[in-house]
């Protein structure tokens, strides 16, 4: 089974092939290039480079969210047309949850944190038992002083990651009281090698659904929408 | 080589996301539409009194491959019959555009069938070319919308000398604006136009705005001032307010400017042609001054069916087509360009 990941819910823009238990390519970029410009092109390269017969695929894998409002559309869009146009099914990746895949093994508990303006941070807590990633806490929007103090409860050292470790680092040292470290550049931020191979995982489980019905989770209304409902 | 070139049929699938309508079509040969799907957003957006982009980018990506399978099945054709893919890269919404450019640049990366970014005010000018098969350029259009109050001098298939512009608020806008004043509520355009078939135009002397320097901009935000200065004083003075009187008085007042400055065009440049497009070419008293003061001047006036003047895809298939066969398209890296001009590339 053949799985193209994608995620360019955050600054990152990041693409791979994965076959089975192989990644075939990776492409991931850290710079300052809309995604728009960036994500189809980075797929047609790695695709060239590896020789990709398109109808060998059988899914496309995409972080769902949360992440930046515009960037999960970028990813989504781009998802969606990739399966209208190769009669695909789309996995969907929790943004969150394909974070802590990258640190596959780890026997700490796993907190990604995402920047999510608004003095926020998109989070979640997980963590590996055995070879299975386990959701403790699925994927939220809340004050970094609270995901630290869900932490120190559990006594248990953590691994921060996440584009929200450079915004957070300070802070986070300030408040735990846990034993604590910080992923390294290779495994902090969003790869789709985490995605596509989580992807196919959940395609195998027959939890792939139609291109068409693929929306993002947001994880948050529209800044009118929540404007409307405290005018209540 | 010898002869007339016959060139195959080619068929176009083209992708409009700029504002609050999902849309995709397929286009033959740029004139001839075999389908034209359109999911409006109108019911969400009348909520808050107009677009927001944010819930307009969401539903576009709720609903792009929906509005794009249904183009293709009303057509009965498939991906393999097409020959490229149009889609609005500006000017626009950003996150709307980008649901759009996003999806199509997949489905073309994936296909491998060619790419072709479309300019949004482009399309609407080419709605013309498909009810009106005998309409070539050169002709002068004017494109009135919510977002857009151009007039363009058509020189060629995409090739474009705009020769005013609003300076400040579009036609459209004004009408939004004025509608919400008197409280007719969103969309102003269709809304105001019906109201004034009850009132008179000749009810209040709104100014008909002259920009310095130039005959040919528009300047509308002048004019909604004066709208919203003579509900003030009405107010103050304890008047009542006929809505109708005032919707027709204002609508007169802007149906005036666009009329005189397009006729100025219209004898300055000696062509014979005019068109319209945009959603305020849907206003039927617009239409009706234009096609008056035309047949007086021995004009010829096109104008597109109403379903053609609100944004749609077909207009983008039409204008995709001349790009395409002039050998216009685009890479993969095509963005969304939110204040893209008309005749760049």
């Amino acid at each position: 089974m053949k799985v193209i990941g994608l995620d360019s819910s955050g600054l990152t823009a990041t693409v791979a092939i994965v076959e089975d238990d192989k990644l075939v390519a990776e492409y991931t970029v850290n710079h300052k290039k809309t995604h728009s410009q960036t994500l189809v092109p980075m797929l047609d390269e790695i695709s060239k480079m590896t020789e990709l017969d398109l109808s060998t695929v059988d899914a496309i894998a995409v972080a769902k969210g949360p992440g930046s409002f515009t960037g999960l559309r970028i990813g989504s869009a781009t998802a969606k047309g990739l399966g209208l146009a190769l009669n695909i099914p789309i996995v969907e990746i929790s943004t969150t949850e394909g974070l802590a895949y990258n640190l596959f093994g780890t026997d700490k508990l796993i907190a990604p944190i995402m920047d999510a303006r608004r003095e926020q941070v998109y989070t979640g807590l997980y963590e590996f038992e055995g070879d299975e990633l386990k959701t403790i806490l699925p994927a939220t929007a809340e004050p970094i002083e609270d995901t630290v103090a869900r932490i120190n409860e559990t006594g248990r050292a953590v691994i921060f990651l996440g584009d929200g470790v450079a915004v957070f680092k300070d802070k986070i040292l300030e408040l735990i009281k846990v034993p604590v470290s910080f992923a390294p550049a290779g495994k902090r931020l969003q790869s789709a090698a985490s995605i596509a191979t989580l992807g196919l995982k959940l395609l195998d489980e027959g939890k792939a659904i139609p291109a068409r019905d693929h929306v993002p989770d947001y994880l948050r209304l529209s800044q009118a929408e929540r404007e409307r409902e405290e005018n209540k | 080589m010898a002869g007339k070139k016959i060139m195959a049929d080619k068929l176009i699938l083209a992708v409009e996301s700029s504002c609050d309508e999902t849309a995709a079509a397929v286009v033959k040969n740029g004139r001839e539409v075999l389908s034209n799907i359109i999911s409006s957003q109108i019911d969400l957006h009348t909520l808050y009194g107009g677009v927001v982009p944010e819930i307009a980018s969401r539903k576009h990506t709720e609903q792009i491959n929906q509005v794009i399978e249904e183009a293709l099945k009303t057509a009965n054709v498939t991906l393999k019959d097409i020959d490229a893919i149009a889609v609005t890269y500006g000017p626009g919404l950003v996150g709307a555009l980008l649901v759009g450019v996003s999806a199509a640049k997949a489905i073309s990366f994936a296909t491998k069938i060619p790419l072709v970014g479309v300019h949004h005010i482009e399309g609407h000018i080419c709605a013309n070319f498909i009810e009106n098969k005998e309409l070539e350029p050169p002709f002068i259009c004017l494109v009135a919308s919510g977002g857009h109050s151009h007039l363009v001098k058509v020189l060629d298939y995409g090739k474009y000398e705009i020769l005013g512009r609003t300076r400040d608020d579009a036609a459209g806008e004004a009408f939004d604006k004025v509608a919400r004043a008197i409280g007719l509520g969103y969309p102003g355009g269709p809304k105001i136009d019906k109201v004034s078939y009850e009132g008179n135009p000749e009810a209040i002397s709104f100014p008909r705005a002259k920009v310095e320097g130039s005959v040919y901009d528009f300047s509308f935000s002048g004019l909604k001032s004066a709208v919203l200065n003579y509900l003030n004083q009405c107010e103050m003075k304890g008047i009542p307010v006929v809505q109708a009187d005032v919707a027709a008085s204002f609508q007169k007042a802007v149906v005036d400017v666009l009329v005189d400055h397009s006729m100025t065009a219209i004898r300055e440049s000696g062509m014979k042609k005019f068109a319209i497009a945009g959603g305020v070419a849907s206003n039927s008293h617009l239409r009706k001054a234009f096609e008056e003061t035309c047949a007086k001047e021995g004009i010829s006036f096109y104008r597109p069916s109403p379903i053609l003047c609100t944004d749609n895809a077909a207009m983008i298939g039409a204008a995709g087509y001349y790009e395409f066969i002039q050998g216009n398209v685009s890479g993969y890296d095509l963005n969304a360009v939110p204040n893209l001009r008309l005749g760049e590339r």
